[in-house]
């Protein structure tokens, strides 16, 4: 009796998640397609601050593996963008979900969700900063 | 129309929404057709072994773990322990994030607190088995440092979630 009405209420959670996670992926295809990784260095300023925040900007709407943000993440360095902006990229690229955002509303509670992700983008900025000014000391 | 939509689901309407960006996508750049498709084959490949894990956990949770057991773990009186448990599962966890939202929201119906489900989402960025690669791009000090901010800040934003989305809200 326990074991069916587990296993009903894992169909149910599966029935549910199924198209949502079918969509996200639609969606993450599409943007992943459409914006190659060379666009990216050409949008940051030069600004440590500026870049920061158009850094978090574009990882929040890039969406992937972070396997990708790094390797992004270490391409621009080699071009010459700044370690704030490359950090804030790589940071927002995991932690804020424009494209699957959503798929977080519908499973987790609009309120939930938005609330996360406007905490995340703002930490991203924040950590980002802080994490150079901290290898400056240190180094 | 009106009444056709109240009767559809609102994850078929996001699926729904989805294939029709696709199409309006297809419109636009048809050249990017056929990789967009490539792309979204071989995510789908790629996440089946880790789906099957979130949903076989599911089921395991469902079956073993008794809602006060969720409660005690992950629950208003988890403390200490919930948390360590929440930034734990979020470090090991793979995969992308939205493949453990139906775990997540499985878990919430059953007394988590918002607090340790965000810092289980924030825990994601920190990737051991990513570790390696990070520090080949960006130096082990750089590597260190950021991994101590994330694992404060997923704590900090755990606690500032739930302050502002504190009791269980309606999902759509």
């Amino acid at each position: 009796m326990k074991f069916k009405k587990a296993l009903e209420q894992t169909y149910n959670n599966f029935k549910r998640a199924i198209p949502i996670l079918f969509g996200v992926l639609i969606l993450i295809s599409i943007v992943t397609i459409s914006i190659p990784g060379e666009y990216y260095k050409k949008i940051f300023s030069g600004n440590l601050f500026f870049d920061s925040i158009i850094g978090t900007a574009i990882g929040s709407i890039a969406a992937g593996n972070p396997i990708t943000s790094y390797v992004i993440g270490g391409e621009l360095l080699a071009e010459g963008v700044s370690l704030v902006a490359v950090t804030a990229f790589i940071l927002s690229w995991v932690t804020v979900g424009m494209v699957q955002l959503p798929a977080e509303i519908l499973m987790l509670g609009k309120r939930f969700a938005i609330t996360r992700n406007i905490l995340a983008f703002i930490s991203a900025i924040i950590i980002s900063i802080l994490t150079v000014l901290t290898l400056r000391i240190f180094s | 129309m009106k009444n056709i939509l109240s009767k559809i689901e609102s994850q078929w309407i996001f699926l729904i929404i989805a294939v029709l960006i696709f199409f309006v996508f297809a419109l636009i750049r048809p050249d990017l057709v056929n990789q967009v498709i490539f792309s979204f084959g071989s995510l789908v490949i790629k996440i089946l072994p880790i789906l099957a894990i979130v949903f076989v956990l599911i089921f395991l949770f469902n079956y073993f773990v008794e809602p006060k057991k969720i409660i005690e773990f992950f629950g208003k009186g988890s403390g200490v322990k919930g948390w360590i448990l929440a930034i734990i599962g979020g470090i090991i966890s793979t995969g992308p994030i939205y493949l453990w939202y139906p775990l997540l929201s499985d878990l919430k119906d059953r007394g988590m607190r918002n607090a340790l489900i965000s810092a289980f989402l924030y825990n994601r960025a920190i990737k051991l088995q990513l570790i390696a690669l990070m520090i080949y791009y960006f130096g082990l000090a750089y590597v260190l440092i950021l991994s101590f901010y994330m694992l404060i800040f997923s704590i900090i934003n755990g606690y500032l979630t739930e302050k502002l989305v504190p009791g269980k809200e309606n999902k759509c």
